[in-house]
């Protein structure tokens, strides 16, 4: 029997400490699609995607009224388009078909304008990767992402090399929003095939015909949990996390078990993510000032992420059938008031981010960089962050934006949930000639551990 | 299954007179049966938690929950209805 006590407490989990589900994503194969025709393929992807997820948005809707729980987003990801290319020339009119789809559908982001290249490009990749910035700026929904490195196959610079330059290009494109289409280029290694989270989601090649995955939210939960746990021992605060990350993980699961009923296809996962919002009281950086630092990014900064990260997987699994995607905290710089303010008064370096990234999911997540940074310096922080995943056996990615015209100290808005970034500095020596060398960067020994 | 067909009604809001009779006439003028109902007053502020059951109503859940947020805004209190599994996933196991 559910006690009155539980039912409020949900009630203010949900309207004080903005508990949501951060996305319901359907996953879409594409390979039924294949043809060598440009105009019939497009034409092929765009039904396909329109007739699977014509219902996507409605059931989202009705589950978030059944449920009173909100459902923030509803989106789409689909095979990387790189993989049904390889028979025509220019990718490009698929990327006006995924937009025009996800239009079609309602959803409000379309993901999958990707390419899996770590261990070397096809002739259909690297199309893929050169029509980046043009299939970028030119829609509205769409987000890509490109996958360089996995710890089998070591890192492709040249795959980093031309991403780089790839992403000051795309900058330049949107310049009257201040780099904007750079938010929706993501850059990994050992990228996962079931992220439900933009703008890094793809349906990968190993998934099946069509699959839903959820991904929960609820940093403010978290935080407020640890409110009450005020200068207890760490052992206290990873059970608090735990036992909060379980009940926003349920809620998970309910959902996705729920969309996927509903819309008659299959459960794929749910992500048990920290997703911060730029709302006040929904930021990961104050759960980690919540448990003892004056400024997330001083010393310290770490370890509380790598507990907090440790704390949600561990408090999430059980309460999930299926857990996947990038599971854990994220912390996206201008999509976090606490992390806004701590580049802002210069808690957080570049540096300090991507120690932090070693320990939580993905990596260096919406960074403003000033607007002439060289794309060689943004190819060697791609591969910084790479050999971060790859030694680590983990994924990592990069979505970066040298904000055209802009220098540190100013920042850059780009409004709703992708927020307000600082801009913040870049070491100032140059990585040009380490870039220029391409090839690749051999996949690590995986014993002799020390 | 039966946890399928019940269903959760809060209410929240200062206390005034006519509150559950308010809330009980639109449920049961929508097929809605009441199973259990816990209220406290604290310092004026009125809290009440209705379990109900809905498997005969006679409008769309959609619709139940329209009417009860409408009541709501008509009377100055936060009416809303949840299926109850939501609150079954996040405490019990």
């Amino acid at each position: 029997m559910i006690t009155s006590g539980e039912i409020l407490e949900t009630l203010h989990m949900i309207d004080q400490e903005k508990l949501d589900v951060r996305t319901i994503t359907m996953g879409i194969s594409l390979f039924g699609c294949v043809c060598d025709d440009e105009k019939r393929l497009a034409s092929r992807v765009y039904s396909r995607i329109a007739t699977q997820a014509e219902h996507l948005v409605r059931v989202g809707e009705e589950i978030e009224r059944d449920f009173g729980v909100p459902i923030v987003n509803k989106r789409i990801s689909v095979t990387p388009i790189s993989l049904i290319s390889g028979a025509i020339r220019d990718p490009l009119p698929l990327a006006e078909a995924l937009d025009k789809a996800a239009r079609q559908t309602g959803v409000n982001f379309i993901g999958g304008y990707s390419a899996l290249v770590q261990k070397g490009m096809t002739r259909a990749d690297q199309a893929l990767i050169a029509s980046l910035p043009q299939a970028l700026s030119e829609t509205e929904f769409l987000c890509g992402s490109v996958n360089v490195a996995t710890t089998r196959a070591g890192i492709d610079m040249d795959a980093v090399k031309l991403l780089g330059q790839a992403i000051v290009d795309l900058a330049q494109r949107t310049k009257a929003q201040d780099g904007l289409g750079c938010a929706k280029l993501v850059v990994f290694a050992n990228a996962v095939e079931d992220n439900p989270f933009m703008a890094g989601a793809f349906h990968g090649p190993g998934e099946g015909d069509c699959a839903v995955n959820v991904g929960v939210s609820g940093p403010g939960t978290v935080k407020q949990a640890l409110e009450k746990v005020k200068g207890a021992p760490f052992d206290v605060v990873a059970e608090t996390v735990k036992r909060t990350a379980f009940r926003i993980t349920r809620v998970g699961q309910l959902v996705a078990r729920e969309a996927a009923r509903r819309l008659g296809v299959d459960f794929g996962i749910v992500d048990l993510s920290l997703a911060p919002t730029p709302a006040m009281g929904d930021s990961v950086a104050h759960i980690l000032e919540e448990m003892g630092l004056e400024r997330c990014g001083t010393h310290g900064s770490t370890a509380a992420l790598a507990l907090l990260n440790d704390a949600v997987k561990k408090g999430g699994v059980m309460a999930s059938s299926h857990v996947g995607g990038l599971s854990g905290a994220f912390i996206p710089l201008s999509e976090d008031i606490g992390m806004i303010e701590a580049a802002q008064v210069g808690a957080l370096t570049l540096d300090k981010l991507e120690a932090m990234t070693c320990v939580c999911s993905v990596g260096l997540d919406m960074i403003a960089v000033p607007g002439d940074t060289p794309a060689s310096t943004i190819s060697a922080i791609i591969a910084d962050e790479a050999a971060i995943g790859v030694v680590n056996n983990k994924t990592t990615a990069v979505r970066i934006i040298p904000a055209p015209g802009k220098k540190v100290g100013d920042s850059v808005e780009f409004g709703g949930l992708l927020g307000r970034a600082p801009i913040i500095p870049v070491h100032p020596f140059s990585s040009e000639a380490f870039v220029a060398r391409g090839g690749r960067i051999p996949a690590p020994l995986h014993s002799l551990r020390n | 299954m039966p946890a399928q067909s019940k269903a959760v009604v809060t209410v929240l809001g200062f206390d005034r007179k006519g509150i559950i009779a308010h809330v009980s006439t639109v449920l049961f003028q929508r097929g809605v049966n009441i199973l259990d109902i816990s209220q406290t007053v604290l310092d004026g502020y009125f809290n009440m938690v209705m379990m109900v059951d809905i498997s005969e109503p006679t409008c769309s859940f959609t619709q139940l929950a329209d009417d009860l947020n409408a009541l709501g805004e008509e009377q100055g209190l936060q009416i809303r209805i949840q299926k109850s599994e939501i609150f079954e996933a996040m405490h019990h196991i």
